[in-house]
This record gives C-alpha cells, structure tokens and sequence, in this order.
C-alpha cells in the first residue's frame, strides 16, 4: 500500500489543532469587538437630522437651559421633543430667512409635523431604548443624576449623537453603586439635587475654561462620569447622598424597576 | 473455539470458528459492502427517514408558533418534554456503563457490544437534548443557558437544578462522543487499509495517522482510560442531577432523597433494555451471534434483573415513604397514584417494571431471545411511565385543590416524541452502515487469548501488553 498522505499532512494536521483550538476564542473576541464597536452600538456617531440642530450652540454658545425645550424632563418620564412652536418662538424673529430652517417655518405654517409638512425625513431618534424597559427621566433628575451620565456632553455636540451604548450591563453599573455617580455642589446646600443637576451648567458658563471645578464636576460635564474613579471621600459622600436623597439601592436591582 | 472463565460454567465470549481474517470480515465488510446488508435494513432506515420528517414537522410548527401546541399548561407545566428528555438521557446511560464502568473492571465481555451501546449514548442524548432546548420556548436563545460575558450583566441561576442540568449534559455527550471517537480509531485504520476506493483518504482523516506501533497502543490505553475515568462518575452524576430536577422541588412525590439512585438505577434498567431491543434482531441479520453470544445476552439481562429489582424497591419504597412521613399531602399523593384518575398508569409501570422482568429470574428465560426482546419493549414502556407518573401525576394535584386539573397531551407531543424515535432508529441504521459496529480490535485482542497453546492471560496483565494490532 503506498502512502496516503504526504509528509505535508503532519503539519497541517498539526495546524489544525491550533486552528481548531483558537479559532472560537477569535470568534467570540471578534464578535465582542463588533458588536461593541461604535458600527453597531452608534455610540459617538452624529445622526443626520431634517434640520441640522447644534446643541453646542443652543445650549453652549447660547447658553439656554436644557429644560427650555426639553420641558418634561422634571415631571414625567419622557423629556420631551420640543415642538415646531418652541423652536419658532426664537425662529420667528431671527434667521427668519435661513434655507436651513425651512422645514420648521413650513411645519408651523402647515401645522403638520416636520416629517409630513416637508416631505422629508423626521427627526431620528438618537437615544432610544427597548420597549420592554421602562425608564423615567423625573426620577434620575430628582436624585441629581446629571444629564450627561448618559447623554454625554450634549453641550459640545454640534450635531447630536448618542452618548453612551444603553446596555442592561451599563445601567446596573449606576443601579448597583450609585454613591459613584451621585454628585453635590458642598458650596450651594441651597440648592435641591433636581437643582443640582443644572447649577453645574451654569458653573461652566461661568468658567468656561473649567479651571475652578473640581475633578468630579469636570467629568459630569464631559461626559466621561463613568470612567471617572471617585476618591475615597468622594465615595463616601456618595453614601451620605443616598441616605439624604431617600435612594433604595435594593430596590433598584429589582427586575420590575426597569422591566414592568 | 471458547474462551473460559474459571468462575463461569456458562463462558462463551466467542464462539465458532473465528480468526482475525474472519472478523474483519464479518464486521467491517458492512461498510464496504452494501451487499452484506439484509432488506431489513432499507425497511428500517425507510421507517426511521420517514419519522424523522413528523419529527422536522413537529419541530418547525413548535418554533413557529412556540410551546403552546404543547399540552403543558397549568397546573401541568412539566409534559411530555421532560418525560422524554428523562426517559432519552437514561437510555444513553447503558452505554456508558459499558464502555466506562465496565472497562475498569476489566470485563471482558463488554468488548463485542461497548461500540453499539455507546452510539446509542450518543444518538439518545441528542434526542434528549432537543426536549429541554425546546421547551425553553425560545431555542434561538438556548445560549443564555451558559454562563458567559453579556451586556445584560445577567448569567444563569446556579442555586437551580436546571442549570446544573445543563452542565451534566453537556458534559456527558462531549465526554461520550470522545470516548466513541477514540475508540473507533483502531478500527478505522484497520478500515484504511482494507480499503480499496477512495474512501480511504476519509478512513485516513479518521485514524489520524494511527499505525499501530506499540507507542501508538500505549498512548490509546492511556487516553481509553483517562476517558474511561471521566465517565464513570458521568453513570452515576448525570441521572442524579437530572433527579435533582424534581427532589429539590417541595412537590409531594418529587422531593425524596431516594431519587438520584434510583433515577441512576432506572437508566441503566431502560438503557439496557433498548440496547437488547436493537441487538437481538441485529446480531441475527448480521450473522453476529459468534460475537454477540447467548452469554453476553444472559449477562446483559442480569443487570436487567438487578437494576430492575432497585427500582421495583424505589416504588415501594416511594409508597412506604408516603405513609412514613404521615404528611397528609405526601399520603395524598399515594393514594392519588394508586385510585386517582391516572391509577391505569401507576399499575401499568408495576407491572412493565417490577413485575414482567421478575421473569429473567429463570435461567431459560434468559436463553429465550423472544422472552427477553418482548420484557425489553415492556421495560421500555415502563420506564416510560415512570417518568409519566413522576412528572404530571405528581403536579396535575398538589397542595392547593383548588388548582388541581388533568394533563392532555395534544398531537404534537406525540409528534416529537414519535419523532425522536423515528430519529434514533435512522441513526441507528446509519451507524450499523457506516461504522463497524463491534470493536473488532478488541475481539481479536480477545481471540489472541485463546489461541490454541496459550493460556488464557489474566485480564490485567494482558490489558496493556496484549494488543498487538494487524
């Protein structure tokens, strides 16, 4: 009998082994990296929009109050997509005239919503979650949760992209440890922590530079509160925060808190 | 010629006139000749075929429109899945017994049938494996089972019997399909190089460069007895885990501590029975009787009669328990078994399980294949019911009465289940077609022995010296 297989076949069955061996580690690290990557999550990736609106300039360069068109913010879950006549209320006596904003003068003189009124596309939603979870702005806003947890620093966005990857691992991070993400100005006890939330934007227009804010305050406002590694005292007061604001962690890892 | 066991008046492992030549022929000529092949064998693979499409049907309607076509439903949320898985996961464990338990104990005669057995592990715990991943409802997620890295933060319950489940499986039909694999290597090499076509270069692949030098058998009863080591807690844990599933329950009638034996018992009990349900018939049309001796059959009901025999004492022993725990829901649950409305069914498993097999007590019951073939269709049937009055009899009225209901199974948990077999049987067939189906290097290793001239070797000497290839 002569030979079946060439010397050849050793190694390449020898390869197969290590190929074998590695290549589901590789999948499942590719898949990882994949779907982790801002291709799939959106994350960091500005959305097209019918209307190109700036938060930097409205909220930043203009400095107008995030609850100024998202009204709701405080009250209900839902913020509030602000609508044709809030944006004309401004509209309406400047750039009356910019190509850009036509589809919000068409809108208002039709009565239509933008999507319908123009032809276009609508809005698109750059925040979104599934609609078995349910999440109320109010709440995060009445414990002091800053905008930007989530959001990232809207107000450098010109055009709005999502934040952070709204994932059920994400938001355990806060709801299992939320001492790490409670924030007080020590300076304004005046101040409820709802109030807290938007006193630090008004800190940043007052130092636009950032030089007297602490290093906390800086990351709330960059958006990158979740990488930030609070201090021991910072930790601490966390802790005092949550006895002082009525926060039950317990119950913020229970299934129906977010899934009801 | 006849290999003798000096504590055994009744030895033949091997009997007729065989030589090495003779049983490549005998066993491995199946593959390369589909001449060889009775018409029993189209007639078979055909019905298996046939019901392994109501099976894709069953499976494809159930995906398509979820469990609800099942009968399970409240107070019965436990049906003919978990019925079918446990009764498919104890027919694997007669083949692990074999190749595992057996192999240790260095028993000669598990060397013409541990190859059939173990396919039968393996082909039994892919039956059993579709029930519980389809009973999830949502198997395109049975990934969730694993514990593994996710954006949920979330990972499975390990305080449950079920996820426990999940790992005694798996386990059991990786360290299975090793355990077949290695020992099919020899096999296939000797396959190799009979072969004149080109399905030498596949027989090639699967030996894996084996040239059967000393070095080669050295290392292979190495790794045949890590592997055999593997599997032996694998008998005894696998069935014990899947009885956890219902003793760590407060059920009445589920949470005994007498289960997981007697669980393990009956598996080995439904797993021999299925094994002699398929051997009989096919040692006959394969003329293999010389290596599949009237003695492996005696020895094979044995066992039968032994495990039988603890779990006829399981059921007496789950009344006595009943009574003993003067708990009213406990005794409730007794006499609900003995007048309830399923009673046909708790008096149908003591007769198929404690009392036909009583049978093979008599010697000549044990030489009378068609005796034995028809207890094995009952012991299957009974284990069957077990499993039915374990599951539904104890949930379809438990503490509240008020809540109390009956269980029917509608069409499609027949269609699976007959699905399931029509399956097996397919495999069986193809197993029979495309892979020897005696291990015919440890038959000659056996026919080494007992060579005119030499002296029957003691097992333990010879296991590792005595093989010596081609």
């Amino acid at each position: 009998m002569g030979q079946l297989f060439n010397p050849k076949a050793n190694s390449i069955a020898k390869l197969s082994l290590i190929i074998g061996g590695s290549l589901p580690v590789l999948a499942i690290l590719g898949g990882h990296l994949i779907s982790n990557s801002s291709y799939n999550t959106k994350v960091d990736v500005p959305l097209d929009q019918p209307v190109p609106f700036s938060h930097r300039h409205h909220a930043w360069e203009l400095g107008i109050d995030c609850r100024y068109c998202h009204t709701s913010v405080e009250k209900s879950g839902f913020a509030g997509i602000p609508d044709t006549e809030t944006c004309m209320t401004c509209h309406s006596q400047i750039w009356t005239n910019s190509p850009l904003l036509e589809p919000v003068r068409k809108s208002y003189e039709t009565g239509l919503p933008i999507k319908w009124a123009s032809g276009e596309s609508g809005w698109n939603l750059v925040n979104n979650v599934p609609e078995f979870v349910y999440f109320d702005h109010s709440i995060h806003i009445a414990k002091g949760i800053s905008c930007n947890t989530c959001h990232g620093d809207v107000q450098n966005m010109h055009i709005t992209w999502k934040g952070q990857n709204f994932t059920m691992k994400w938001c355990l991070q806060c709801h299992t440890e939320p001492e790490k993400y409670l924030y007080v100005d020590k300076t304004r006890p005046d101040l409820t922590p709802r109030e807290q939330v938007f006193n630090l934007y008004v800190k940043q227009q007052e130092d636009p530079k950032m030089k007297s804010l602490s290093k906390r305050e800086i990351a709330l406002l960059t958006g990158t509160n979740e990488r930030y590694r609070p201090s021991k005292e910072e930790i601490e007061d966390g802790k005092k925060l949550i006895t002082e604001r009525n926060i039950k962690v317990k119950q913020l890892q229970d299934c129906w808190t977010c899934h009801r | 010629m006849v290999a003798r066991d000096p504590h055994d008046k009744n030895p033949e492992l091997l009997v007729g006139n065989y030589s090495y030549k003779r049983m490549d022929e005998d066993v491995l000529s199946l593959i390369t000749q589909q001449k060889k092949h009775p018409f029993a064998w189209y007639i078979f693979l055909g019905i298996g075929f046939m019901i392994t499409q109501i099976l894709l049907l069953s499976i494809t309607w159930l995906v398509y429109q979820g469990i609800g076509i099942w009968g399970n439903n409240q107070p019965v949320g436990w049906g003919f899945d978990i019925i079918n898985f446990v009764w498919w996961i104890g027919i694997g464990h007669a083949g692990t017994l074999i190749s595992a338990i057996l192999l240790l104990l260095r028993q000669q005669w598990r060397n013409s049938i541990n190859r059939f057995a173990e396919a039968m592990t393996i082909f039994a715990v892919m039956c059993a494996g579709l029930y519980p991943l389809l009973h999830t409802g949502r198997p395109w997620v049975a990934y969730w089972l694993f514990p593994y890295p996710n954006v949920l933060a979330m990972g499975p319950q390990f305080r449950s019997p079920l996820i426990w489940d999940v790992f005694a499986v798996t386990t059991y039909i990786t360290v299975s399909a090793l355990f077949w694999f290695i020992g099919l290597i020899p096999d296939f090499a000797t396959l190799r190089d009979r072969a004149t076509t080109k399905a030498k270069t596949v027989w090639g692949l699967l030996s894996m460069g084996w040239r059967g030098s000393s070095r080669h058998w050295l290392r292979y009863e190495q790794a045949y007895l890590i592997l055999a080591g593997l599997s032996t807690p694998l008998v005894l844990s696998v069935h014990s885990i899947v009885s956890l599933d219902f003793a760590v329950s407060i059920v009445p009638g589920w949470n005994v501590t007498l289960f997981p034996p007697y669980f393990v018992a009956g598996a080995v009990f439904a797993g021999f029975a299925m094994v002699l349900t398929f051997m009989i018939p096919i040692r006959r049309w394969y003329k293999l009787e010389g290596m599949i001796t009237m003695r492996h059959i005696d020895w094979m009901c044995k066992i039968m009669l032994a495990t039988g025999l603890i779990v006829f004492y399981g059921y007496l022993m789950e009344v006595f328990y009943a009574w003993y725990s003067a708990n009213p829901y406990e005794l409730y649950m007794a006499e609900n078994r003995l007048f309830g409305p399923y009673a046909w069914a708790f008096v149908a498993l003591w007769i198929c399980n404690g009392i036909l097999p009583l049978i093979l007590f008599f010697p000549k019951m044990r030489q009378n294949l068609k005796v034995i073939w028809i207890v094995c269709q009952f012991v299957s049937i009974g284990m069957w019911l077990e499993r039915f009055v374990i599951i539904p009899m104890s949930l379809h009225r438990d503490y509240l009465p008020s809540s109390w209901g009956m269980y029917y199974p509608t069409v499609w948990d027949f269609g699976m289940f007959l699905g399931t077999m029509g399956f097996f049987i397919m495999l069986m067939f193809l197993f029979i077609r495309f892979l020897p189906i005696i291990n015919v290097f440890e038959m000659k290793e056996l026919l080494s022995r007992m060579r005119p001239g030499r002296q029957a070797v003691e097992p333990e000497a010879a296991s590792v010296a005595g093989k010596g290839g081609e």
